[in-house]
């Protein structure tokens, strides 16, 4: 018997909104199973589970707000017979992560939070773990309404949900946007608070330094054309997959950047996941990682790149990719900009910024070109590695991308 | 109609003077009301105005003249009987209890006791603990009474004109510390009927219940809020037994949060009663849990601080007011 | 298809841009100018309106003709060109 509790979903994550339960109480799960969708800062989150067995019971409700560490579901383990309570003060015993491969990857910086609670949990805690805090009024209003309450936002006493979060719910709901457009609202409030609190730290915390370089991606355009000629549209690479599987096998080659700085000393990553910067429309950004960006082919690449990048905008991110990053990787080109002096994802130690692809004035055996040129930048943490070293991975990044054809040596 | 400015306790002697005029059964009797003119000068002049016969001193013995005065009543007059304090209405339990409360009915309804007990009560007078307790949610547990809590100066005088025609006992509770307060009454005193609460003050966001010395805190508080962009509103209770649950339904379905302001303690009080019939009839009205502001469960302490801190203040009803509305 | 209006031509492709990006306000763009660097399309989302159109329209675009779909007049003729061829 195990808890499944609210993951850490990010270095300031204090709790999460259980929007929607994905399983039921026996029903089967496996490893690596979205089985709920938590609301947090950074938006709705497909959680995962890393253990296999059976749905025991659901310890929390849709629309409760559960503190980072606290049991959201029991599972019975393969092979485990329910043993009633007995079974319940073990599980207690066992951590609340199961150490599997991106949860190990994933260290927390709030990994503190993760421990099980003690075995004398507050009963407030306990009892709001099976009921929805709302007022009497709230509910019958709900019922009136015919509204489902456990989505909505809550204003009242002790978090609860009064009258007036079901009549903005519902006016929401009429006016063709649903009670969960609502709650986008404040999520993109929170978003900011996130994003706020994160690079406030990182500035405040972290000594940066930069480094850049503009290169020449002549050949790297050239390889991405042939690469894509004859290619439906659907089949085709972008350039940003270039970019990434550059950082990826750079990484691979200076590991000092691909980590986190936790209680004083830098962490490495096991595994390249590169974490993605991608801008919301209507405002926001999320990183999500794109795992093992070393390990994989072009299209293959391609394909984990379009699935994150569309979740990522559908707000479908999952609860792995939120922690998994080892180092971030930015490209304001599309954007217009020619550089990007980056500011690092804490706890992360090195942020690697693209910024477009344009023509420049280039010097190729003795004669200036035209050349279509690229800038790309490195910001580092220095308490973790020095500028040679920086320079180092930067040199890296810059052979790749300029001979594109050791990106995926046949 | 004129208006007068006058002190709560010149309002209840208008109602004692009006009372004492209109009816020659009416009489006062207590402790030092008449040659000392009233222990809270309440009764000053009368003794000279309607004579020895109607203005009578007593022994200090609550029980004993709290008995007369049923005896009276039975007997076809309409007797005011003052206790100083509710404090010391203790001494007269037995009488106000278990005869002044129960004969109408022990009676099959054949005896009346049509008898007015009017007493101070409350705190914040410096007076210690035997002085100074708020003991009428007490008594408005007790089925055969009628308890009222004048706190507005009409009220002070016109609810002893109402008590009076009241065929049955009737308790007044004055609370001592607005004897000084001063506000205005129209023309000449009338009776103010006993059967409703009324709303003091008109809005809509969290009702604030209470009654006697505590409105004019709360009222305060109202002003207070106010300020803030808060809407109270703020029902005055008036009568205790029988309690007016319509009009306390009433404001708790338009603002769905409550507030219960009792000078008494909150362990089994009229608070207590007031939430538990607002939980048993509006339920689903209300968008919060209930709140009071009581007083601290000590005996009320002498020392000016102490006995501030365990009398609720206006900064407590703010304070209850904020933290509802979370 | 080859007897669509250029009116009909520019409002699929309006829809095709709508569809990636919602707010856009393609009515304050000035037709000459880069439109993704004003609506703020980064590569991926310029190929899903690519796929988009080729959905709508049956056109494919290779990406050596990238270059002529750089501001939205250039996109249009590109398209009622090779509609029409």
């Amino acid at each position: 018997m195990s808890e499944f509790r609210m993951p850490s979903l990010g270095a300031d994550m204090e709790s999460g909104t259980l929007v929607e339960w994905n399983i039921r109480p026996g029903e089967r799960v496996e490893r690596g199973q979205i089985v709920c969708v938590v609301e947090t800062q950074k938006g709705a989150i497909d959680v995962e589970i890393w253990e296999a067995g059976t749905v025991e019971r659901l310890v929390a409700e849709e629309g409760q707000k559960v503190p980072v560490g606290e049991v959201l579901a029991v599972i019975l383990g393969d092979g485990e017979k329910d043993e009633g309570g007995k079974a319940e003060d073990d599980g207690r015993e066992t951590p609340a992560e199961r150490p599997t491969p991106e949860a190990s990857q994933a260290p927390s910086p709030r990994a503190p939070d993760l421990s099980p609670p003690p075995t004398t949990a507050t009963p407030d805690v306990a009892s709001s773990g099976v009921r929805l805090r709302i007022s009497p009024a709230a509910r019958r209003r709900a019922a009136e309404l015919g509204l489902d309450p456990a989505g909505v936002n809550s204003s009242g006493i002790d978090g609860s949900i009064t009258l007036e979060d079901i009549e903005r719910a519902a006016q929401a709901a009429q006016g063709g946007q649903s009670t969960r457009a609502v709650a986008t609202t404040d999520a993109h409030a929170a978003m900011r608070q996130a994003i706020a609190t994160a690079m406030a730290r990182s500035k405040r915390e972290i000594p940066h330094y930069y480094l850049g370089n503009t290169l020449c991606v002549e050949p790297a355009l050239a390889w991405l054309e042939t690469h894509n000629a004859e290619r439906p549209v659907t089949e085709r690479l972008i350039f940003p997959v270039l970019q990434l599987r550059a950082v990826a096998l750079a990484l691979e080659a200076v590991p000092e950047l691909n980590g986190w700085f936790v209680d004083d000393a830098f962490q490495p990553a096991e595994g390249v996941h590169l974490g993605v910067a991608i801008a919301l429309r209507g405002g926001g950004l999320v990183a999500p990682a794109l795992h093992d960006a070393d390990r994989l082919a072009p299209d293959v690449m391609m394909a984990a790149l379009r699935d994150l990048l569309t979740r990522a905008r559908k707000d479908r991110l999952r609860s792995s990719e939120l922690t998994a990053a080892g180092l971030t990787v930015t490209n304001l080109g599309d954007l217009g900009v020619e550089s990007v002096q980056g500011v690092i994802y804490p706890p992360q130690v090195a942020l690697v910024g693209f910024g477009r692809i344009a023509e420049r004035p280039w010097v190729r055996d003795g004669q200036v070109v035209a050349a279509r040129c690229l800038h790309a930048s490195l910001a580092a943490d220095h308490r973790v590695t020095d500028g040679a070293l920086g320079a180092r991975f930067l040199t890296r990044l810059t052979d790749l991308l300029t001979e594109p054809e050791r990106l995926w040596p046949t | 109609m004129t208006t007068q400015t006058i002190a709560y306790r010149e309002a209840l002697r208008q109602g004692l003077r009006a009372a004492l005029a209109d009816d020659e059964r009416v009489f006062l009797m207590g402790e030092d009301v008449g040659r000392y003119g009233g222990t809270y000068a309440v009764s000053h002049g009368l003794l000279e105005e309607f004579g020895e016969a109607r203005i009578r001193d007593t022994p200090l013995s609550e029980s004993t003249f709290t008995g007369a005065g049923i005896g009276a009543a039975l007997n076809g007059m309409r007797p005011i009987v003052e206790i100083m304090t509710v404090n010391f209405s203790l001494l007269a339990l037995d009488q106000i209890i278990n005869n002044a409360a129960t004969l109408r009915h022990m009676s099959g309804g054949q005896l009346n006791v049509p008898l007015v007990i009017r007493m101070t009560t409350g705190g914040g007078r410096q007076l210690a603990a035997q002085h100074s307790h708020s003991l009428e949610g007490w008594y408005a547990h007790i089925p055969g009474l009628r308890i009222v809590a004048p706190a507005t100066h009409e009220d002070a005088r016109g609810m002893l004109l109402a008590a009076l025609e009241d065929p049955d006992p009737v308790l007044i509770f004055e609370h001592a510390l607005l004897l000084n307060v001063e506000g205005t009454v129209e023309g000449e005193p009338r009776p103010m009927e006993l059967d409703h609460a009324a709303i003091r003050r008109e809005g809509g966001q969290v009702s604030l219940i209470t009654y006697g010395g505590m409105l004019h805190k709360t009222l305060a508080a109202a002003d207070q809020l106010a300020a803030e962009g808060i809407d109270t509103e703020v029902l005055d209770l008036r009568t205790l037994r029988p309690l007016d649950d319509a009009a306390i339904m009433a404001s708790v379905a338009k603002t769905h949060r409550v507030v219960v302001i009792d000078e008494g303690w909150r362990s089994g009080s009229l608070s207590a009663e007031i939430i538990t019939r607002i939980n048993e009839q509006a339920f689903f009205e209300l968008d919060a849990p209930p709140v009071r502001v009581c007083t601290q469960e000590v005996p009320i302490p002498y020392a000016r601080h102490l006995e501030d801190a365990a009398i609720p203040q206006v900064e407590d009803i703010v304070a209850a007011v904020h933290r509802l509305l979370g | 298809m080859a007897n669509l209006s250029r009116d009909t031509l520019r409002e699929t492709v309006i829809d095709a841009i709508l569809a990636v990006a919602p707010e856009a306000d393609i009515d304050a763009l000035p037709p000459d100018r880069p439109w993704r660097e004003a609506l703020e399309i980064d590569s991926f989302d310029f190929l899903n309106i690519l796929v988009d159109l080729e959905k709508r329209l049956g056109v494919s675009v290779p990406e050596s003709d990238y270059h002529e779909l750089a501001t939205l007049e250039g996109l249009i003729d590109y398209l009622e060109r090779r509609l029409a061829g």
